[in-house]
């Protein structure tokens, strides 16, 4: 059972979405597990359900939003300092294999 | 499974769920008579639509004639000036080809505004007296045209609505449904994963190439994707902020790609490529929410599911459209515009299973007659512009 203030859009997500403000100190339940929320979170934002290990995808909506960047203990804040993009811009690339050429 | 038991047949084999008379203007000289002929009849399934332009454009032909053409539409009045350059005739011929009832009125030839208005409601009374009779019909499932869209985003609509609607859409296709997902610009991130659901790999390639043109279209238009604010609302990566919106297509396998007014050819979940093919030349793809509802009604949706977060009010000519409300605070404000609260997962009162079902049931009771919000309220938005299309090839729809 997880914490009510927190989503799980899929079940093999190994993100929870906060759907409410969690203010730094709160406790909350992953899976009968309590953790302390270490900053304020407002609504939209993202914990680890699980421990993350470095490399690994992120999962939301049963889909890659992106890769860990370090490894992300569960109930941990997930956003800009802990994971990245695996999208490479399209536009980017065909600018970058194709110089010269307008698209 | 049946949607409806008293759909309207039309001749073309196709059904409606609606009965509705079009007034169409063919230029914006002849917007204000054609408006005027509608309003004493805006109780009586009357509905106006038409194209501003005076210079000829084969995608708004093409749109103008599939929506004239369109299951719940049983009749059409044209409205034309006389010296803009839309072809009525070819218009009125279609129309009629397609066995509804048309008139044409044409301005400069029978007496200016005045008399075109008393002649037009004339026309308009006995078009309602033909169209009275059409055959009701039961609408099985696999005729059954849902279109998807949304407007007026916030945090709370990649989480709450979307995904909602992506739970109603699984359970259209998999009862034999045609569900159509757009906006090709907001799923840039999204390309792989989506190629990845293609039942074919050639129409998988179709679907990527379809978001990179809308990348480089918006790059064209000096549109960026991803800003901070998305990441102030917790948003991470280009592909978290554009799932949000895939979210809406659901699970189901991609069965093809459509352009504006290409219908579904067999049940199953499509996308609508609105950005235009070739270089960038009228601006912005869809320049508001309507005009991608236009083009989603010109495939042959019968109903549209509208997401939004901040809260939009529009409706439409021809469909009726859903609104699902993505913010509880939102859908306290704007209830009276609002047909589901998805906002409810939020609270603990729903679950996107049971929102997802709550969406899907409502589809089916405003197919069988009950009037959307938006439509109770007689919202008739329509938009239409100028666009240019290549024409779909078949890898686009594979038999499979």
């Amino acid at each position: 059972m997880s914490d009510p203030r927190l989503l799980r859009l899929d079940p093999l997500d190994n993100v929870l979405v906060t759907i409410q403000t969690l203010q730094a100190g709160d406790r909350v339940t992953i899976d009968g597990r309590e953790v302390t929320v270490p900053s304020r979170l407002t609504l939209g934002h993202k914990l680890a359900a699980r421990d993350i290990r470095n490399g690994e995808k992120i999962l939301k909506y049963h889909m890659p939003i992106g890769s860990a960047t370090r490894d992300i203990a569960a109930g941990e804040h997930v956003h800009l300092h802990n994971m990245k993009s695996d999208y490479i811009d399209t536009v980017e690339m065909q600018a970058r294999h194709s110089s010269g050429r307008s698209t | 499974m049946i949607v409806t038991e008293r759909a309207y047949l039309r001749s073309d084999g196709r059904k409606g769920i609606r009965n509705h008379l079009l007034v169409a203007y063919l230029v914006e000289c002849a917007h204000h008579v054609a408006r005027e002929i509608v309003h004493p009849f805006r109780e009586s399934g009357v509905e106006l639509i038409g194209f501003g332009g005076c210079y000829p454009n084969a995608y708004a032909a093409k749109m103008m004639r599939q929506l004239c053409t369109h299951p719940n539409v049983g009749g059409v009045l044209l409205l034309s000036l006389g010296c803009e350059s839309f072809k009525r005739t070819e218009l009125s011929e279609a129309i009629a080809a397609s066995g509804r009832p048309v008139e044409t009125l044409v301005i400069q030839q029978s007496g200016g505004t005045r008399k075109t208005i008393e002649q037009g409601r004339v026309l308009v009374q006995q078009l309602l007296t033909q169209m009275a009779d059409v055959p009701r019909v039961p609408l099985e499932m696999r005729e059954f045209v849902v279109g998807t869209i949304c407007g007026g985003s916030d945090a709370t609509s990649g989480i709450t609505a979307n995904p909602s609607v992506g739970r109603a859409f699984d359970r259209l296709v998999r009862e034999g449904g045609s569900g159509i997902f757009e906006e090709t610009g907001e799923l840039i991130g999204c390309e792989a994963i989506m190629a990845e659901r293609a039942v074919t790999a050639e129409l998988g390639t179709i679907l990527e190439t379809a978001v990179t043109k809308a990348a480089a279209y918006y790059t064209v238009l000096g549109h960026g994707s991803f800003a901070t604010g998305n990441a102030e609302g917790g948003l991470t990566t280009q592909e978290e902020k554009s799932m949000g919106a895939y979210a809406r297509s659901g699970g189901s396998r991609i069965s093809g790609l459509l352009k504006p007014g290409d219908v579904p050819p067999s049940g199953g979940l499509y996308l609508l490529d609105v950005v235009p093919d070739g270089e960038v030349r009228f601006g912005f793809p869809n320049i508001n929410d309507n005009a991608g509802i236009a083009e989603l009604i010109a495939c042959g949706a019968h109903v549209i599911l509208f997401t939004t977060g901040r809260g939009s009010v529009v409706g439409s000519a021809i469909s009726p459209v859903i609104k699902v409300c993505a913010n509880p605070e939102t859908y306290q404000r704007l209830s009276e515009d609002m047909d589901v609260d998805a906002g409810k997962i939020l609270e603990g009162r729903g679950t996107l299973d049971s929102v997802g079902d709550e969406i899907f049931d409502l589809s089916l009771a405003v197919a069988r007659g009950d009037k959307s919000k938006s439509e109770a309220l007689m919202h008739q938005e329509f938009v239409l512009t100028y666009k240019t299309f290549e024409p779909i090839g078949p890898s686009c729809l594979p038999r499979v």
